[in-house]
């Protein structure tokens, strides 16, 4: 496993500033933790786009397709109701009735599999220990983690980041 | 991002992303003040009373209200359709607000979600005490015979306003939770004792902030707002469908499902205002919450108002237009018959006061705000009892009409939700961060006060150079 560094910026477009420079100067940088979302700061980083919109999507099809299913068994062939002397027995004639009905299970199915796909995928569950390597990244401070695993150039490596903007470089807890 | 130095800031008194940690966490670490006490201890005093009258409902049985034969809906649906229609304006300020990019939301989103969550639950109650017997929720569910009931009816709109509720209130408060969790992140890494430091790990759900979990969240806030929008608007439109689809007039109208939507969004932002001037002052939070914030707002209501009116005035036109009998009795009824007052304090609240927001300078004054935000929500109230009671109370033969008069349980139970509402309320404000700390943090570089000024002189020296 890679050991890394942190790097501590006051300022988020100081740091996005220097991704590229410190990249060039051969330094592995793995994430930037930020108090917001900072726009543009994935794509420097190089993080592909979240495909969670299309799981969204999915989901929703899922939904939609589970009330369709639902809807016709229980009212067309389970038990058809002649309500009011309007007898359901097509489906097609019944539908839109049925429509509110599908529209919200769409809504659901979509909504909250995207979310639970969302805690899951960024593992932000309940009991989960967070990765905390400054407490001060989630109130003003924009962390950068860098990768350092050879002891003997730490040295050097802080040097570099402190040049390129960072205002303080520090260990895992310490 | 590039925003006009003209334009106003959205936080004033120049603060920096730190200080913004510090004024909001400041009432979820300090120690609550007599005013919260005050109203804690109040709201909880109407909650057991509520507890009392529901306790008296489920073991007495519906007999204890005041409906009858006749009118068989009262207070409990007005009630439960005046709920609902509060927490729309949660879901708009959340969702429509973040697809139209308006950053004056950002410092009244959280309490404004946390507002529908909890008019939701209130709805909620209505909802449950209503069927009788509450014990037995689950017919309301397609569930299979032997559970004691057939399938459910899909052509009902009772069955889709189960449906549309139960998703609303699911998917609002994962929405809501969802923008929590960085500022829960943002008090657990702040705590100072052990109990918080757990309480809010645990809550935060062990939210790093990390550049690929920030992009995951935009996207999901961005999905979950698009999905949300269409989702505020049916459940409304279904909410009038329960009237619409009969037959009976006064309620049969094709100009329900907007107009009631409108109605929703005008007195979901009136709680909305109620709401956060208690909250800015109570939390001095005037710096985030300002004079323009509540501007927006009335702006909205005057807008939502105006639709309001402009629907209870084309009502009236059609039922005479129609030249249906029954119809045109129905509306001259409302009017003039027993219930004129409702109607009479319904236009007044919904249709005039709302038009003084003509004027900016009521618009802008926060005193006035409070009280007319407060006359909407009556007059909102009203609107759904003079279409409730009013076309009940008068239907096709004069074998059905009758009058209603709500008992002290009825009135009980609605003192009671006011009691659910506020206590749910005053627990949020005193544990949760009631601003939304994190996305607001995005927008101190280009409309706090600081960067306004900085905009400006830089736009009065680069005129100089000239």
């Amino acid at each position: 496993m890679s050991k890394y560094i942190f790097a501590i910026y006051n300022d988020e477009d100081v740091l996005m500033q220097n991704i590229k420079p410190l990249r060039n100067n051969g330094v592995r940088i793995k994430e930037v933790f930020s108090p917001f979302p900072v726009h543009g700061m994935d794509q420097i980083i190089g993080h592909k786009r979240t495909r969670i919109s299309i799981c969204a999507f999915i989901y929703g099809i899922i939904g939609c397709c589970l009330a369709l299913i639902m809807t016709n068994y229980m009212m067309i062939t389970d038990w058809p109701m002649d309500i009011g002397g309007k007898p359901s027995f097509a489906f097609y004639k019944n539908l839109p009735a049925f429509v509110p009905v599908i529209f919200e299970s769409t809504i659901f199915c979509a909504a909250h599999g995207m979310v639970i796909t969302f805690y899951l995928r960024s593992k932000t569950l309940p009991g989960v220990t967070a990765f905390v390597p400054d407490t001060r990244m989630t109130d003003d401070k924009f962390v950068m983690q860098v990768e350092c695993n050879d002891n003997s150039k730490k040295a050097e490596l802080t040097a570099l980041l402190m040049k390129h903007g960072a205002e303080e470089v520090k260990e895992y807890g310490k | 991002m590039y925003e006009a130095p003209i334009r106003e800031p959205l936080i004033l008194g120049d603060k920096t992303n730190h200080e913004i940690t510090e004024d909001i966490c400041r009432p979820i670490e300090g120690k609550a003040n007599k005013y919260w006490w005050w109203c804690f201890i109040a709201s909880v005093a109407a909650l057991l009373w509520w507890v009392l009258c529901v306790s008296i409902t489920v073991g007495q049985g519906i007999g204890m209200w005041g409906i009858n034969n006749i009118v068989d809906w009262g207070w409990d649906i007005t009630n439960f359709v005046w709920w609902v229609g509060i927490g729309h304006a949660g879901t708009l300020i959340s969702a429509v607000l973040l697809l139209f990019r308006q950053k004056w939301r950002l410092s009244i989103n959280r309490s404004a979600e946390a507002m529908t969550i909890f008019a939701v639950i209130c709805a909620a109650t209505f909802l449950l005490t209503h069927i009788g017997r509450p014990w037995l929720p689950y017919w309301l569910l397609p569930l299979p015979n032997q559970f004691g009931s057939l399938w459910v009816n899909f052509n009902s709109p009772l069955v889709w306003d189960t449906f549309a509720v139960s998703t609303y209130f699911t998917v609002s408060l994962v929405f809501w939770y969802t923008g929590l969790i960085p500022d829960f992140a943002v008090v657990r890494d702040r705590a100072k004792t052990k109990a918080m430091k757990f309480w809010y790990g645990l809550l935060a759900f062990g939210w790093t902030g990390s550049s690929k979990n920030w992009q995951r969240f935009e996207e999901v806030s961005l999905v979950l707002a698009g999905m949300s929008t269409p989702l505020v608007l049916s459940v409304h439109t279904i909410v009038s469908m329960d009237f619409a689809t009969s037959i009976l007039p006064g309620w049969h109208t094709t100009i329900f499902p907007p107009y009631f939507v409108a109605g929703a969004i005008f007195s979901g932002f009136a709680m909305v205002q109620t709401l956060l001037i208690i909250v800015r002052k109570v939390l001095s939070l005037e710096n985030y919450i300002t004079t323009l914030h509540i501007d927006m707002m009335n702006r909205i209501i005057l807008v939502t108002g105006s639709i309001v009116g402009i629907a209870y005035i084309t009502e009236f036109f059609i039922a005479w237009y129609s030249g249906v009998e029954y119809e045109s009795y129905a509306f001259i009824n409302r009017a003039t018959g027993y219930y004129w007052w409702a109607y009479a304090s319904m236009m007044t609240c919904n249709v005039i006061s709302p038009q003084l927001f003509w004027v900016k300078s009521l618009r802008t004054n926060v005193t006035f705000t409070f009280i007319l935000s407060i006359v909407v929500n009556i007059g909102m109230w009203f609107e759904r009892f003079v279409i409730i009671v009013s076309s009940l109370h008068r239907a096709y033969l004069p074998s059905e009409w009758g009058t209603y008069h709500p008992s002290w349980v009825e009135v009980g139970i609605f003192i009671g939700s006011l009691g659910l509402f506020f206590t749910c309320f005053l627990l949020f404000a005193r544990f949760f961060p009631v601003i939304a700390m994190s996305e607001l943090k995005t927008i101190t570089k280009t409309s706090s006060t600081q960067a306004k000024r900085a905009a400006l002189e830089h736009g009065h020296s680069h005129a100089a150079h000239h």
